[in-house]
């Protein structure tokens, strides 16, 4: 379904601090799909998933969404097959604006955006209903601003947001590192649910390597800008988080000592 | 002060308040310092002076100064999101660009007189309302562009203007072209500037090429003065803020007049109105660390 075809990203060509983000990578995702994606600080994590979203145009390779190229496709374009949650939780929602009005404009990712109504009243129910699904309560705060929810409550609202629109495509960035360890997993549960369905695809960057084991269905480790290991099924099933870290050393030829990566 | 200087005061409040919710749109809704403003409004003023002299409909003025002050709006837009210019830069640009503009607009002439020319203010004389006409035809161009902005506001479009100013990359994100929402915004914005350029110019007989000095700041005294006094939530209250803020920016002006104070201090006036209100929060805090 997702198609990365000797992907290249490079920051500052030509110039002394050039720097080659991801390096001829390889990728196949299927629908249906959770893939974990770890790595240290600087592996390139983020860079892919940007330019997987259009945030980058991108030094060479090709990207596929359904087999239509989307390469050079501009970032709003083609969020229309993409959802996505960042790790600042301040960044998914306009805090400005009420939970009905960031849901809504949300919802009408891929219909026209005219001088229609903003809210419907039948939408208004369709979000009463999807946000009591998350279990925070929102369902009674339709009308507040964004601005006044905690880290955790925007992550989850920004989660809905990103599926309220059945997307292909889900991005996730360390969606949760920012919140405390119990809105943290909150957050994952939320995302596991709402990642179930078997239309979409999820990648999801992680720091956590036992969590990275723990939930999906695939995961990549990356360093220095490539993938240096891609395991699924049993093998993954196997896997430890220590059997993954001296893979880790004995591919990447460096010790894991001083990366962010331990965190377990 | 006197019932006339305060009836004054209303319908020009009113009258600016059209500019204020201009500037309100660029400065709050989208978040982009927008300095064509000054322009734009002398723009709009040379528009419907040059219409209204040549005994053109007063309403078709308007309009078409409505029209001409979204073109420059989106020139600033365009400055910005396609060649990269920072918002405030293209803002100026655009406003130094108009200067020459407006004086072509006016045939070269710094000045144009509308002694006879028909207006909006005196499409009736006699009647019912007669003494109050100007105040009347104030009180329903601004109730119809309030209704217009709020509802507007209120459409997809205008919750992705709002989300525009908000959060960019959470509007991209939603498949939202946000280049395309900054433009409708800056259009929108110096339109209606435009228009309050255009209403000045019938209401006062007179178009100058100097007269839009400082508007921006006038709008943006307005919407402060507004958003203290009257406070910022909901929309319908926000907008109405940036209405009584106008006008309480012009009773203010005129009491200051009363006072004796001259006509040629306005600018200062206006300056430091805008900088205590801007400064308001630091000088809270300065206070509180003084009763520590
Ligand atoms: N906008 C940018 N301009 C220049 N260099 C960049 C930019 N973004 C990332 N880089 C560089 O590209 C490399 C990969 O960065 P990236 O953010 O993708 O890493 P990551 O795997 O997400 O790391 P982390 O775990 O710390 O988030 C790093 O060396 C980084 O310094
Ligand atoms: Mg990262």
């Amino acid at each position: 379904m997702i198609q990365i075809v000797e992907l290249t990203k490079i920051f500052d060509k030509g110039t002394i601090n050039e720097k080659v983000a991801v390096a001829n990578v390889n990728l196949t995702f299927a629908a249906g799909e959770f893939v974990t994606i770890i790595g240290g600080n600087g592996a390139g994590k983020s860079t892919l998933l940007n330019c997987l979203a259009g945030n980058y145009a991108v030094d060479k390779g090709i990207i596929r969404l359904d087999g239509k190229d989307i390469t050079n496709l501009p970032e709003y374009k083609r969020a229309r097959w993409i959802g996505r949650v960042f790790q600042d939780p301040s960044l998914g929602t306009a805090y400005d604006m009420t939970i009905e009005e960031n849901l809504a404009i949300a919802y009408h990712k891929n219909k026209s955006r005219g001088l229609q109504p903003g809210i419907r009243k039948k939408e208004r129910q369709f979000f009463r209903e999807k946000l009591a699904m998350l279990g925070l309560g929102l369902e009674n705060r339709l009308k507040d601003k964004v601005g006044l929810l905690s880290g955790g409550q925007r992550q989850a609202l920004t989660l809905l947001m990103a599926t309220i629109v059945t997307p292909r495509l889900l991005l996730l960035d360390e969606h949760t590192a920012a919140l405390d360890p119990v809105t943290a997993k909150k957050v994952l549960q939320l995302t596991r649910k709402l990642a179930e369905n078997k239309e979409i695809c999820t990648l999801m960057i992680t720091h956590n390597m036992q969590e990275a084991l723990d939930i999906g269905t695939r995961t990549i480790m990356m360093h220095n800008g490539r993938v240096i290991l891609d395991i699924s099924g049993e093998e993954r099933e196997k896997m430890t988080v220590e059997k993954l870290m001296s893979q880790f050393e004995r591919k990447s030829g460096s010790s894991l000592a001083n990366d962010r990566m331990l965190l377990l | 002060m006197t019932y006339l200087a305060i009836l004054g005061a209303v319908e020009l409040g009113l009258i600016y308040a059209v500019m204020a919710l201009g500037v309100f749109i660029s400065f709050r809704t989208l978040n982009t310092p927008d300095l064509t403003v000054d322009g734009s409004f002398v723009l709009g003023a040379a528009v419907a002076a040059v219409i209204c002299s040549g005994g053109g409909n007063p309403f078709a003025a308007l309009l078409a100064a409505f029209a001409f002050g979204s073109l420059a709006g989106a020139v600033t837009s365009l400055l910005h999101t396609k060649l990269g210019i920072q918002p405030l830069l293209s803002g100026i640009l655009v406003m130094l660009a108009l200067y020459s503009v407006n004086l072509r607009v006016m045939g070269g002439a710094p000045n144009i007189h509308l002694m006879n020319s028909p207006s909006i203010f005196n499409l009736w004389q006699a009647g019912l309302f007669a003494g109050n006409a100007k105040l009347i035809t104030a009180i329903l161009v601004i109730l119809i562009v309030f209704l217009f902005l709020y509802l507007f506001l209120q459409t997809r479009l205008g919750f992705a203007l709002r989300a525009t100013g908000d959060n960019e990359i959470m509007v991209r994100a939603a498949g939202i072209n946000s280049n395309a929402t900054k433009l409708i915004g800056l259009a929108l914005s110096n339109g209606l500037v435009a228009a309050s350029g255009a209403m000045i110019a019938q209401y006062q007989s007179y178009a100058d090429v100097g007269m839009g000095m400082g508007m921006v700041v006038m709008g943006l005294a307005s919407v402060i003065i507004g958003e203290v006094v009257f406070g910022v939530k909901p929309l319908l209250r926000r907008l109405l803020a940036v209405v009584l803020g106008s006008v309480l920016y012009r009773l203010i002006i005129a009491f200051a007049f009363s006072l004796g104070m001259p006509a040629t201090d306005l600018k200062l006036v206006s300056a430091v109105i805008v900088a205590v209100a801007l400064s308001s929060g630091a000088l809270k805090s300065a206070v509180l660390k003084q009763k520590q």
